[in-house]
C-alpha cells in the first residue's frame, strides 16, 4: 500500500501523541516525585484574606497553606520544603490536570462536575463556606425573600454568579445580577450604592464589610445562606496513594482537636495513655505505614501548625483580623460539621 | 511673554476659548485632586489611619507598606536586592543606549563602536539573568517561577523586543521575496498571528503546549511564555518594517545593484538604514506596545508589575481597599518607562 504523504505525516502525529500521553496517563507516584524533588507543589490563591495569601514580608499565610505546610510535614519533615503556585480561578484546575502541582488547597468548592469530570479527586473538607448577601442598614432589608426584583453585585468567573440565580429561580423571585469581573470593581459598585446587595461566600462578607467602609454597621450580613460550598485541597486522578495521604493529613489534624492535642502539648502528649492519642502521636502503633509513611507523620503534621482548631483561630476565627465565628466548622461534637473518620 | 500667551494660547477665538475652558476645567478639578492626593493623603504604612479617612484622601501607606512586594513580586524576601540590582542593569543598558553615543563622541572623539556598543549590552544582560536566577558563587539558586514585579516586566519587554526585531525585518523582508515560497509562508505567518490576541498566544505557550510534551520535559514557562511573546511581537513589527522598506525607492536598488552590490549589501547598507529610520516611530509606537502588552502575562500566573499588586493586595484585608493607590504607582512606573521610549526615539530621529 502506498501512503499519502498527508497520510503519513497524520500517522506519525498520531504514533507521538500516544507516545506522548501514555506516560501521562501512568504517572510515576506523587509521593515518590514530592520524596526525590524534596518539596510539595501546592497550588493556592492569588490573595484571599485568611485562606491563602502574601503578608508583606513574602510569606504565605492562611487556612489552605496550612494544610500544604502540614503536608509537607508529615510527608518530608519540614513544613517549609512546599513551593507555592499562586492559580487564578480560572485556570486554577489545568496545572493539576497537567502534573504541575501536587495539591490545590485553593479555596475551592467541591461539586460533582468537579469531582467527576475534572481528572481530581477532593481530598477532605477544610472549610465548609456558603453564599450570603451583605446589604446597607438603611435598606430596611432584613432577608432575602425582601431582594425581590433587587439589583445585585456580583463578581464573575466563580460559581457565585450561577447560584445567585439559581436560588432566585427557584424561589420564583426576579433578580437583577449586576456582574463585574473584578472584586475591586464589584465591591466599589456596591459602596456607591449601584446596587441594593452585595453577594459572595459569607467568609468574606465579614473581612469586607469590616475593612472597606469606614462603619462597619451601616452594613448588614443577611442570616440566610444560599447555596453549599465545602471547599477543600484536591489531588489529581489516579493516585490512590496520595489521595489518600492528603486525606488523612487533613483528618489527623481534625482529630487532633477533638482529642485535645495542641502543637504545644503534642510533644508531652505523646506518652499519653489515651490510646487513640497514641496512635495519632505514633507513640505506639505505626498507623504512618499503612500510608507509606513514617509512624511520626501527624505529630509532625500537628507540631508544625496546630491542630484544625489552632489553624482556623490563627487564620479565620478570633486570632485573626477577620474573627470569623466557628459556625458549622466547629467539631461534630460541638454542633459543627467536622468530623474526622478514626485513626485506628 | 504676553506675545507668546496670544501667539499661542489666544490666537483666534477657538483657541482662546478652548484655552479658557481647560483652565476652567483644570481649576475646578486640581485643589480636589490636591486635597485627596496630597493634603488629606496619608503616606504612613498604618492601615487604621487610612481607614479613619473614608475615601477623603489617598492611603499612599498601601505603598510604603508593600512596595517590595509589587517591585519584585515573589522573589525571596531576604535576597531583594538581586532584583534590584538586576533592574539596575537593565536599566543602564536602556540608559547607555541613549547615552553611549554622545559620551563616544565627548570622550573620544568618534562614536563608540557598535561591537562595543553589544558587548557592554549582553554583559549587562547576562548580568542581571545571573543575579535572578543565580545558583553559583554563593548565590542561592532562585526558580523563575518567583521571578516577579519590575525586573520581569523589564526582561520580557526588553527580550521580546531584542528578539522581534531581527525576526521582523527577516519576515517583512521576507514579504517582499521574490521567491513566491518565501513571500507566501511570510504572508500567512504574519496574517495568521497579527489575527490572533495576545492573551490565547499565551494561553496555549504556558498551559497547552506543555500537554504535547512528556510530563517533566519541555522548557521553562517563563522561557516559553518569552518565545511566544517574541513570535507575537516579530509579526507586528514586521508590518512596520514593511512600511519602512515600501518608503525606498526601487531605483535606490536598482543602481546599487548596478553598481556591483550583491542584494544582501544592498539591504544591509542601503535599503534597510533608511527603511528603519522611516519606520522608527512606528516602530517605537510597537516598542511601547509590547512594554504594556507585557502586563498580560499575569493570566498564565507570572507575577509582573501588574501581578505582583494582585498578589500583594488582594489577600490582606487590611490593605486590599487601596488598590487604586496601588494602580496609580504602577501606572506612573509604566509611564516613566513608556516616555523615556518616546524620548528615545525623539533623539534617534533627530540623529
Amino acid at each position: 500500500m502506498k501512503l499519502s504523504p498527508l497520510r503519513c505525516a497524520l500517522l506519525v502525529l498520531a504514533g507521538a501523541a500516544a507516545g506522548f500521553a501514555a506516560p501521562a496517563a501512568h504517572a510515576g507516584k506523587t509521593l515518590d516525585a514530592v520524596r526525590q524533588h524534596g518539596r510539595v507543589v501546592c497550588g493556592v490563591s492569588t490573595g484571599l484574606p485568611g485562606f491563602s495569601a502574601v503578608d508583606s514580608k513574602g510569606n504565605w499565610v492562611g487556612l489552605d497553606t496550612d494544610v500544604c505546610r502540614a503536608l509537607a510535614a508529615a510527608v518530608l519533615g519540614d513544613a517549609g520544603k512546599v513551593k507555592w503556585t499562586p492559580l487564578n480561578s480560572q485556570q486554577r484546575f489545568t496545572p493539576l490536570q497537567a502534573g504541575e502541582i501536587d495539591v490545590l488547597s485553593r479555596n475551592t468548592t467541591w461539586t460533582l462536575t468537579r469531582d467527576a469530570s475534572m481528572g481530581l479527586h477532593f481530598a477532605a473538607v477544610t472549610y465548609y463556606d456558603g453564599q450570603g448577601f451583605m446589604v446597607a442598614k438603611k435598606s430596611k432589608v432584613t432577608n432575602v425573600k425582601q431582594l425581590k426584583g433587587a439589583e445585585i453585585c456580583v463578581q464573575s468567573g466563580t460559581t457565585t454568579e450561577k447560584n445567585l440565580t439559581d436560588y432566585f429561580r427557584a424561589q420564583g423571585m426576579k433578580a437583577k445580577p449586576v456582574v463585574f469581573e473584578s472584586y475591586e470593581a464589584s465591591l466599589k459598585a456596591f459602596f456607591s450604592g449601584r446596587c441594593q446587595a452585595y453577594t459572595t461566600d459569607v467568609s468574606s462578607l465579614a473581612a469586607i464589610r469590616d475593612k472597606e467602609v469606614k462603619n462597619p454597621d451601616d452594613y448588614a450580613i443577611l442570616p440566610e445562606l444560599i447555596s453549599k460550598e465545602p471547599l477543600g485541597p484536591a489531588v489529581r486522578r489516579g493516585d490512590d496513594e496520595w489521595f489518600a495521604i492528603v486525606k488523612w493529613v487533613v483528618y489527623a489534624l481534625i482529630e487532633a482537636e477533638e482529642l485535645g492535642v495542641t502543637q504545644a502539648n503534642a510533644e508531652s502528649l505523646k506518652r499519653s495513655a489515651n490510646p487513640a492519642v497514641q496512635r495519632l502521636l505514633g507513640g505506639a502503633e505505626d498507623m504512618g505505614r499503612l500510608l507509606g509513611l513514617d509512624k511520626e507523620w501527624a505529630y509532625r503534621a500537628i507540631r508544625a501548625v496546630g491542630n484544625y482548631g489552632e489553624i482556623f483561630d490563627r487564620n479565620l476565627g478570633a486570632n485573626s483580623p477577620l474573627k470569623l465565628p466557628r459556625g458549622s466548622n466547629q467539631l461534630w461534637t460541638k454542633g459543627g460539621l467536622m468530623y474526622a473518620p478514626p485513626i485506628r | 511673554m504676553i506675545a507668546w500667551l496670544r501667539g499661542n494660547l489666544f490666537s483666534g477665538w477657538a483657541s482662546g476659548l478652548a484655552t479658557l475652558l481647560v483652565c476652567a476645567g483644570a481649576a475646578a478639578l486640581l485643589p480636589d485632586l490636591l486635597r485627596w492626593g496630597a493634603t488629606h493623603a496619608v503616606f504612613a504604612p498604618d492601615a487604621e489611619q487610612c481607614r479613619a479617612l473614608d475615601g477623603a484622601g489617598a492611603c499612599w501607606g498601601v505603598i510604603a507598606e508593600k512596595y517590595r512586594l509589587v517591585l519584585f513580586g515573589r522573589y525571596p524576601h531576604a535576597e531583594h536586592w538581586r532584583p534590584a540590582l538586576a533592574t539596575a542593569l537593565v536599566l543602564a543598558v536602556l540608559a547607555g543606549f541613549l547615552l553611549l553615543p554622545r559620551a563616544g563622541r565627548f570622550f573620544l572623539g568618534r562614536a563608540v563602536p557598535l561591537a562595543a556598543f553589544a558587548a557592554f549590552g549582553i554583559a549587562a544582560l547576562a548580568g542581571a539573568l545571573f543575579l535572578m536566577a543565580g545558583g553559583a558563587l554563593g548565590l542561592a539558586a532562585v526558580d523563575t517561577s518567583r521571578w516577579g514585579g519590575l525586573p520581569l516586566t523589564l526582561l520580557l519587554a526588553l527580550g521580546a523586543v531584542v528578539g522581534a526585531l531581527p525576526g521582523g525585518i527577516l519576515l517583512a523582508l521576507g514579504r517582499r521575496s521574490s521567491l513566491p515560497a518565501i513571500r507566501a509562508l511570510c504572508a500567512v505567518y504574519i496574517e495568521l498571528v497579527r489575527g490572533l490576541p495576545l492573551i490565547p498566544v499565551l494561553f496555549m505557550a504556558a498551559f497547552l503546549f506543555p500537554l504535547f510534551l512528556p510530563r517533566g520535559l519541555g522548557a521553562d514557562v517563563l522561557l516559553r511564555v518569552l518565545v511566544a511573546l517574541i513570535l507575537f511581537a516579530a509579526a507586528h513589527l514586521a508590518e512596520v518594517v514593511r512600511g519602512g522598506l515600501q518608503s525606498v525607492p526601487q531605483g535606490q536598488y536598482d543602481t546599487a545593484r548596478a553598481l556591483g552590490f550583491t542584494p544582501w549589501q544592498v539591504q544591509r547598507y542601503i535599503i534597510l538604514p533608511q527603511a528603519l529610520r522611516a519606520a522608527l516611530p512606528a516602530l517605537t509606537n510597537s516598542f511601547i506596545a509590547v512594554f504594556k502588552d507585557v502586563s498580560l502575562v499575569t493570566v498564565v500566573s507570572l507575577y509582573e508589575l501588574t501581578g505582583a499588586l494582585q498578589l500583594a493586595l488582594a489577600g490582606d484585608a487590611d490593605w486590599r481597599p487601596y488598590f487604586l493607590e496601588g494602580y496609580l504607582f504602577i501606572g506612573a512606573i509604566y509611564w516613566a518607562g513608556c516616555f523615556a521610549l518616546s524620548r528615545w526615539s525623539a533623539r534617534m530621529e533627530a540623529r
